[in-house]
């Protein structure tokens, strides 16, 4: 276990700002280049033209790069070597799924509003918008420009795209998930984005989802990554999402992978004046899962929720990253990430706030929270908060801790007998991040898996 | 109410006790019938607590020597679940805050071991609601109290009122209340004393363990004893308390190290 607190009084540089860039640059190696230049060899030639100078550029960028090592400060927990130690190959042809092969994953709130991509790809039969306002644009990124123009302006346009995985996603478009709710728009059915994994071994997937709500917008989206067979493979994704002024956007995150996958996926949401950003990631790990989740807030009284919970055992490891970037006064977040660790897993929480000088009045508060539940088990926590301007308020702390045994004795002394007693309290424990989830079925599903998972 | 034909249903015997290698209870004698009500009084850190906390099986005292029997069975060889079940019951000093589990669901879980344990068919949640509908009003608390997290935010009298409730469902032979009066206003002392009574009959006991006499104007004892240094040094009737109250508890201690 390790807690750091690093606290920064002077102006950031670009490579405070950026350090997996400039680390990156500075120690490329040569195989962990070439592993990366190999990896963008897997990439389908054919795309859509409007997409080309996007890639083009990303493709430019990712030359320039390599895989991180431990050496650099944002892989510092995360060991990357087993990725490396993996050839993996590029999705061919789609795999033919039946609507009775992903069943169980499917929303009954969101029959009529749910895109599915298997393996990436997007899969037509299997979705269904009937039930989205007619304004609402949700489907294919790829087929979009011809009747949404505009969609260039937004495409890849989220800060950190030089990031590798980022940039490797992009240097690799091909298709992803478009979601545009025009101005004003309150859409109340959710929207459930679902990538399924076939499980077909050593598989590279690169989901890509974009997200524009317009100003005075509302909307509700799952972005759920599901597998139907527990076998070997790497997601990268990358979900971009805009929030103009005044629009809402929740965002639910569900990561459930097999326990030999790899799955890095990057959150990418930029907020106007006056926007709500409430997101919701859970997480249930894997050989690496990566969770880097960034906001940056460009304009004044935005408010920011992030909910993170990550819940993992065997060997698997989840590691989340944040960043809350505020650039305007008066704005506003939350953030409360717990862990819950079993086994030999190993949980990671990096969350970085950046206040710099013109964010006076910034209102932020960050809560690490993690619970081992195993000698083995390892939790990795630090909060990275660099204030700059002089008149805000930012709170944080990080507490890591095994289920008290106060807490068990109590209800054991209520006839609870000590297993139930450990199983009920680390249930407990998670149920405050998924009890947040407004989508009834979503969250009734994820407390049985939880339930099911906590061993006493 | 004393009777001398009542069952034992505590016996200590000769106890000692540890926590941490430091010895705690030293030598403690007590034995406690059905109907009756008793009241432990004394000085900080004379080992109140701590005996009413081995009397529920925490994991942290450890008993070195002596005997408690318990309905006739060995008590130090059941777990704490099993204590519980066969009749124990204990009021926290501090009761935990659960956050994430409703007090509803918390107490029908517990409500269920017990009846399980008895051979009882288990409540489903409408019929449980039946009974803590009925129990909910002995202690005057809105049913709002069941949809919150166990004692999660809960003041300080709510807390207590709310272990009198799992009381009530649970229906001890034994109640074991450590310090139920502690920081609670005069109204909230009137409900948890009434409460108590309520519950209180020939057939189950009540141990009190207290520092303030004032709680005994509400619950009237059949014995008081003074325990200090981990022991029983004097037992009394309710007349007990008030040459405490008037005289301090100095003048039992040098009594008891003549």
């Amino acid at each position: 276990m390790s807690i750091e607190v690093k606290l920064q009084g002077h102006e950031l540089t670009d490579a405070e700002v950026n350090p997996t860039i400039a680390a990156s640059k500075a120690k490329v190696k040569v195989d962990r280049t070439a592993y990366l230049t190999d990896l963008v060899k897997l990439r389908n030639p054919e795309i859509p033209d409007w997409m080309q100078q996007t890639r083009d550029h990303a493709s430019a960028i990712v030359q320039e790069l390599a895989i991180p090592s431990s050496r650099d400060e944002d892989w510092r927990f995360t060991d990357l070597s087993a990725l490396l130690a993996t050839q993996f190959k590029s999705v061919t042809e789609p795999s033919a799924l039946g609507f009775e092969q992903i069943q169980s994953y499917m929303l009954p709130e969101c029959v009529n509003s749910r895109l599915v991509f298997v393996d990436g790809i997007y899969a037509a039969d299997l979705s269904a918008v009937d039930d989205l306002p007619e304004e609402t644009i949700v489907g294919s990124l790829a087929q979009v420009q011809e009747f949404l123009p505009q969609v260039s302006d937004y495409f890849a346009k989220q800060p950190g795209g030089e990031e590798v995985f980022t940039a490797l996603n992009t240097a690799s478009i091909v298709d992803g998930a478009i979601v545009w709710i025009p101005k004003d728009q309150i859409v109340k059915t959710p929207i459930h984005l679902l990538f399924v994994a076939t499980g077909t071994a050593k598989f590279l997937v690169q989901p890509r989802i974009l997200i524009v709500a317009g100003s005075g917008s509302e909307v509700t989206l799952v972005e759920d990554y599901v597998i139907l067979n527990d076998r070997n493979y790497f997601i990268n994704s990358v979900a971009e999402i805009q929030v103009d002024c005044n629009a809402k956007v929740n965002h639910v995150r569900i990561q459930r992978d097999s326990d030999s996958a790899f799955h890095i996926g990057k959150t990418a949401v930029s907020q106007a004046r006056d926007s709500q950003y409430c997101g919701i990631a859970v997480n249930f790990g894997g050989a690496i899962a990566r969770h880097n989740w960034e906001i940056y807030t460009n304009g004044e009284q935005t408010h920011s929720q992030l909910l993170g919970l990550s819940w993992i055992t065997g060997d698997r490891t989840s590691d989340t990253h944040s960043l809350i970037a505020f650039s305007k006064p008066h704005c506003t977040a939350k953030q409360i990430n717990k862990c819950i660790a079993d086994d030999r897993s190993h949980g990671i929480f990096n969350g970085r706030i950046c206040v710099p000088k013109l964010a006076q009045q910034t209102d932020a508060a960050q809560l690490s929270r993690s619970l081992l539940l195993s000698p083995k088990a390892r939790i990795d926590t630090k909060p990275q908060l660099e204030i700059v301007a002089d008149n805000v308020k930012c709170a944080h702390g990080a507490t890591v801790s095994q289920l008290e045994d106060d807490a068990v004795f109590y209800l054991q002394s209520r006839g609870i007998d000590s297993e139930s007693a450990r199983k009920l309290l680390t249930y407990a424990f998670a149920t405050e991040v998924i009890n947040e989830i407004t989508i009834d079925s979503l969250k009734s599903k994820l407390q049985t898996i939880v339930r099911s998972a906590s061993k006493g | 109410m004393i009777r001398d034909n009542s069952e034992v249903i505590l016996s200590v015997k000769n106890l000692t006790a540890n926590v941490d290698g430091t010895q705690i209870i030293k030598g403690l004698n007590l034995e406690i019938k059905s109907g009756e009500i008793h009241a432990i009084m004394g000085p900080n850190g004379s080992g109140k607590s701590t005996f009413s906390k081995i009397l529920a099986g925490h994991p942290a005292y450890e008993v070195t020597g002596g005997e408690i029997s318990f309905m006739g069975q060995n008590l130090l060889k059941l777990d704490p679940e099993d204590r519980s079940r066969s009749g124990i019951f204990l009021a926290f000093q501090y009761p935990l805050e659960i956050p994430g589990v409703s007090n509803r669901d918390f107490l029908r879980v517990s409500c269920n071991a017990k009846r399980k344990h008895e051979s009882l068919e288990e409540l489903d949640p409408m019929d449980f609601d039946d009974l803590v509908y009925e129990k909910l009003e002995l202690l005057k608390m809105d049913s709002e109290f069941l949809d919150r997290g166990v004692n999660e935010g809960f003041s300080g009298g709510e807390k207590k009122r709310n272990e009198i409730l799992q009381m009530a469902l649970l229906e001890p032979k034994l109640g074991v209340l450590d310090e139920i009066d502690s920081g609670l206003d005069i109204d909230a002392l009137r409900v948890v004393s009434s409460g108590v009574n309520a519950l209180s009959n020939e057939n189950n006991a009540m141990l009190l363990v207290t520092h303030y006499q004032r709680l005994l104007d509400y619950i009237t004892p059949d014995y008081i004893h003074v325990m200090a240094e981990g022991r029983i040094l004097q037992t009394g009737t309710k007349e007990l308390a008030l040459e405490l109250e008037a005289k301090g508890y100095d003048w039992i201690l040098e009594g008891a190290t003549v």
